[in-house]
């Protein structure tokens, strides 16, 4: 019965985990796309913000005992509300110059915030109980509900995100004020507020992530700064100017992670490092990308 | 005349230095300012943002190290040895890197960084996340002992100052002009029919030879080479170095280099509250001043800097 020479139990697990990372990838590429969209903006702060998210959802849990379900809600809107009054104070400072000043100020950002949190939790980990224990045995894996959970949610809100971009109004607005935005101001639409909202929705995003990867990984100061990394690849590979292509390159790669583990464990984290040289190599406007 | 003066007090000082202050500090702001020039020749004079150049300077130290640890080599061949793979892999790199414009450079090499940094992390010689540990500091040319730190320095002195005059060659040859109207004014640059790719992928493989040999150095001066120095962290660091001492200027990166050591090495029991003051130091100089240190001194008109 095996595959490749490989159990389809291990083969399936594997793949599963790689669905699960994916959807992180997902998840937290996604919002990196659409800060860019709007704002020219490669948010570094992500992986911190990613971080934070786990952290308030575990503070809430341990100091006020708000429960899963509450912190989901609660941490994204806190996290969310710090975004845009970095967006509001810092980074419209810098918004017509260069790039790399977005991403340096962020970055700057990502090391106060993980600085602080290492100032005050330490670097080990800390645990977050699993608010949907059990699972389903498959009959060749078992699979806990909540991590059956976390990839419907993000399939949700990544399909949900790319419907309100696309195919709304709203998103209309955010496509054309990326384009023109003098242009759509002179239509009457607060194009500062719109960035502002658009700068915390990305980061909100982040942070939902955040407390969906609390019970699973533990949650710890770098965990974002690690995130952020993988993620950028995952970006570069898909083009950052594409929703759908971020959301699609971010499950493949996990994927792609999921099955390296299975057939050369060692190269499991270099993957889809290995993957973005290739796709350089191959597609060097990125592989979803309009014409640049 | 007043310049020649200055660099006749500050060869003076240099030589002096250990004299007064640990000699392994002052070799260590040595080396993290000769990394920082050379990260400086990409950023600041061609505008290439590289996130990820430790993978050269940490890069450079293993090489170094496995080259006279393990294969018994001179140091000053390690050294070599560092520069001529970091080379390879700059041009290799380098060529990837820059299919993608922009800010895609620094995200790219970002990502290259942390795969360099798994590949060290698991390869057999590197020792993992201990590093890797005792590396011999044979004699100098073969005769001279510089086991002490205090003759050491002296060695890293000449090896740092050959670095920084090379630097200042490039940036002030007919190819160093280039760069920066590559930086200014790409497009036009194209039109004269310069190859523009070819000249930024030349400036980072430069770059990253002269990062690799200072990282050697620094392995030979702990007689170690940590993981750490490979990982984004000193990526940032090298980025704060340069922007904090004046981007696209010559002795910027020193001074920058200087201040971010001291600062850590002031800071070296509270880890976390480095990477904090880090941060703030950053949005300072990128919100208030974009000429750095180095501009900030110019502004006094007491002395004028390159």
């Amino acid at each position: 019965m095996d595959i490749f020479g490989v159990s389809p139990q291990l083969l399936l697990g594997q793949l599963l985990l790689g669905l699960i990372n994916g959807s992180f990838y997902a998840m937290l590429s996604l919002g990196l796309a659409v800060i860019f969209g709007l704002m020219n903006v490669v948010n570094f702060a992500h992986g911190a913000q990613y971080m934070l998210g786990a952290f308030v959802a575990w503070l809430l849990l341990t100091m006020f005992g708000v429960p899963y379900w509450g912190a989901l809600v609660i941490a994204p809107v806190v996290i969310a509300l710090f975004g845009m009054a970095l967006e509001r104070f810092l980074l419209r400072r810098l918004q017509n110059e260069d790039h790399l000043f977005g991403l340096l100020a962020t970055y700057a950002v990502a090391l106060i915030v993980e600085g602080l949190v290492l100032h005050g939790y330490g670097s080990s980990g800390l645990p977050y109980t699993n608010p949907i224990p059990g699972g389903v045995m498959l009959g060749f894996m078992f699979l806990p509900y909540y991590r059956l959970w976390v990839v419907a949610i993000s399939l949700v809100l990544c399909l949900g995100t790319w419907l309100l971009i696309e195919r709304t109004k709203l998103g209309s607005y955010l496509r054309a004020a990326n384009e023109r935005s003098e242009l759509v101001e002179a239509f009457g639409i607060n194009v500062p507020k719109l960035v502002t909202l658009t700068y915390g929705f990305g980061v909100g995003l982040a942070a939902l992530g955040g407390v969906l990867a609390a019970p699973i990984y533990s949650v710890s100061p770098s965990m974002g700064t690690n995130m952020i990394v993988v993620v950028f690849a995952v970006v570069v590979i898909g083009g950052m100017g594409s929703i759908a292509g971020a959301i699609v390159s971010g499950y493949a790669l996990g994927l792609a992670e999921g099955l390296t583990k299975v057939f050369y464990p060692a190269g499991a984290n270099m993957t889809i490092f290995a993957l973005m040289i290739l796709a350089l190599m191959i597609w060097p406007s990125g592989l979803f990308s309009k014409a640049q | 005349m007043r310049s020649s003066l200055i660099m006749a007090a500050l060869v003076v000082l240099a030589l002096a230095a250990p004299f007064a202050v640990y000699p392994v500090l002052l070799m260590t702001i040595l080396c993290f300012a000769l990394f920082a020039a050379s990260f400086n020749l990409l950023l600041g004079y061609v505008g290439l943002l590289s996130f990820g150049h430790a993978m050269f300077f940490g890069g450079g130290a293993y090489i170094t190290g496995y080259l006279v640890r393990d294969l018994k080599w001179p140091m000053e061949l390690g050294l070599v040895g560092a520069v001529v793979v970091a080379l390879i892999a700059g041009l290799f790199l380098g060529t990837i890197a820059i299919r993608r414009q922009g800010i895609y450079f620094a995200m790219i090499t970002l990502a290259f960084s942390q795969m360099i940094y798994f590949i060290f992390l698991q390869a057999p010689f590197t020792g993992g996340e201990n590093g890797l540990q005792g590396i011999p500091r044979t004699p100098l040319l073969g005769i001279l002992p510089v086991e002490t730190a205090f003759s050491f320095y002296y060695a890293v002195l000449v090896a740092v100052g050959l670095g920084l005059l090379l630097i200042y060659r490039i940036v002030y040859s007919p190819f160093g002009e280039l760069l920066r109207a590559i930086r200014d004014n790409a497009v036009r640059v194209d039109s004269l029919g310069f190859d523009v790719n070819r000249h930024k992928i030349l400036a980072f493989t430069l770059s990253a030879a002269l990062a690799a040999f200072a990282g050697g150095l620094k392995a030979l001066v702990f007689q170690f080479a940590p993981l750490a120095d490979v990982s984004w962290t000193v990526s940032g660091e090298v980025i704060l170095m340069t922007l904090l001492g004046g981007l696209g200027t010559f002795s910027g990166p020193l001074f920058g280099a200087a201040i971010i050591i001291l600062l850590n090495d002031t800071l070296s029991s509270a880890g976390e509250w480095a990477l904090v003051l880090q941060g703030v130091i950053f949005l300072i100089v990128l919100v208030f001043f974009r000429t750095g240190f180095v501009g900030l001194l110019s502004r006094t008109k007491i002395i004028k800097l390159v």
